[in-house]
């Protein structure tokens, strides 16, 4: 194992890698540039996040090459670590909502959990870890893009219409029923990147994986078919999450005595 | 259990004529106190005026009534019976609350009167939404969507939808202050002439004096928080005048 990744690491594939790297690096510090020229600060989050996305890329790379051939419990493992920690760089978009954590762990790891278990006992992902972890990271990504998007929406929601909801907890309706409008507006808004991802399938875009597929020589329609399952998935995964995060939310923004706590 | 059963059940005083009685009530936000320690009652049919500065806590005290916020300390007796031992949608359906602005649900009049007790799952006929805005001078207007209404009538609407609930006690937060002058006087007598006709008891916050005396049978001051001054309208009001 060892020595698969020494050789590995010493290819010369890694090294057109890192020229490919370097140029794409260029590219972003144009872009935080003309940020800069046009008083958009984006310059410290981008550098950070580019920093960290590379770092983090290249060990779970390293991860995978030692984890390969071994036992395919471990490939469930890094799919749970990779839940826990997109629900805790997802929580970070909910600042004031109450129990984020919770809501984002749950949302994430049912909506995403659910559907990589479906697809694995159906056999549309082969249990072995090199499909396992590329397809289920991906679901667990859009999983997180769904709930930070759901949270981040709830409470603009929710302070946009503090008074319709007073309003109708004066009149004396159920805390769920005054604040369903919004749940539902929330649940929408939040799957809207799934959506339009279905709709341009192959029209907009042809998405990583049948790229990948028809670069290593696969039958095109089988590329086809297998990226609109694995984007059927991303659908389902997304809606789920974003079901969950919202139903849970709703529940979380009044006290026991059904007085909204959540204020701007 | 209806009202009155539940009231003789767990009403702590018998003093029929008060309707609600406020105990101490004292609220902190932030470690700050917003009202502290006040203490009045309201009898039957009564109107309470709440007046004082901007920031004196009027409208923290009356969103205290209905717990919509909750009191550090404190209790309100409704009827002799402690609030915090009823439901907070039994609470509010009786002590019903028409706020500054009128809140309106996206959708028609109709709906809007009907929503209280709709939302709580009881049936409501048409013939009921149809007196109510009869009686709010909005006949004919069970149809029509809430965004081509005036600011008058959206009031009137959310008047009504108050009103569909039958409740005992109505709080009333500045309920004109959002209306033009002419307006402002149409729902300021609407509002007296129904809480005469159904002998209701009200509470009312305002900034406007002319306003308390011509609305009030007796005036609350507040300042800072506590309750400075209490009596019939027309003894506190010229007080306050001198």
């Amino acid at each position: 194992m060892m020595h698969n990744l020494i050789a590995m690491l010493l290819s010369p594939k890694v090294f057109t890698g890192l020229t490919q790297v370097g140029v794409a690096s260029l590219l972003v510090l144009a872009t935080v540039m003309i940020s800069y020229w046009g008083r958009v600060a984006i310059g410290k989050e981008t550098a950070v996040s580019m920093v960290r996305g590379f770092v983090q890329i290249v060990i779970v790379g390293i991860v995978l090459i030692v984890i390969m051939d071994t036992t395919i419990f471990l490939g469930y493992v890094a799919l749970a670590f990779m839940i826990v920690f997109a629900a805790v760089l997802s929580k970070r978009r909910a600042q004031g909502l109450p129990h984020a954590t919770r809501i984002s762990l749950t949302a994430i790891g049912v909506g995403s959990g659910v559907t990589v278990l479906i697809m694995i006992f159906t056999g549309v992902i082969a249990p072995n870890i090199s499909t396992m972890i590329p397809v289920g990271s991906m679901i667990i990504a859009a999983a997180m893009r769904t709930n930070s998007l759901t949270l981040n929406r709830f409470r603009a929601e929710i302070e946009a219409h503090v008074g319709q909801i007073e309003a109708g907890l004066a009149l004396g309706a159920p805390p769920s029923t005054v604040v369903q409008p919004y749940v539902r507006n929330t649940v929408q808004a939040g799957i809207i990147p799934a959506v339009d991802t279905l709709r341009s399938l192959g029209i907009v875009f042809i998405p990583g994986l049948a790229s990948g597929m028809l670069l290593a020589g696969a039958n095109p329609i089988y590329a086809a078919e297998y990226q609109f399952a694995a984007i059927a998935m991303l659908f389902a995964a997304s809606t789920l999450t974003s079901l969950i995060a919202g139903l849970m939310l709703r529940g979380t923004i009044f006290s026991p005595a059904e007085q909204l706590v959540l204020r701007p | 259990m209806d009202w009155e059963e539940l009231r003789r059940s767990r009403a702590t005083r018998s003093d029929g004529d008060v309707m609600l009685e406020v105990r101490q009530l004292t609220r902190f936000v932030a470690d700050k106190p917003i009202v502290e320690n006040v203490s009045f009652a309201v009898r039957r049919g009564e109107t309470l005026a709440l007046v004082g500065p901007s920031g004196a806590g009027k409208s923290s005290l009356l969103r205290m009534l209905n717990r919509l916020d909750e009191p550090s300390s404190g209790t309100v007796l409704l009827e002799g019976v402690d609030y915090t031992t009823l439901s907070p949608r039994d609470l509010r359906r009786r002590v019903g609350m028409v706020m500054q602005q009128a809140y309106l649900f996206p959708g028609t009049v109709a709906e809007n009167v009907a929503f209280g007790p709709a939302s709580r799952g009881e049936s409501v006929s048409a013939e009921r939404v149809r007196e109510l805005l009869e009686r709010v001078n909005l006949a004919g207007y069970e149809q029509r969507d809430i965004g081509r209404l005036s600011g008058g009538e959206a009031q009137r609407v959310s008047l009504a939808r108050t009103l569909m609930n039958d409740p005992h006690v109505l709080l009333l937060d500045e309920p004109t202050s959002a209306l033009d002058e002419d307006t402002r006087f149409g729902v300021e007598e609407l509002i007296q002439e129904i809480a005469r006709e159904r002998n209701l008891t009200s509470i009312l916050v305002t900034h406007d004096m002319d306003q308390a005396a011509r609305m009030a049978t007796r005036v609350a001051v507040l300042e800072a928080g506590t309750l400075r001054q209490i009596g019939p309208a027309e003894e506190v009001l010229k007080t306050r005048d001198a």
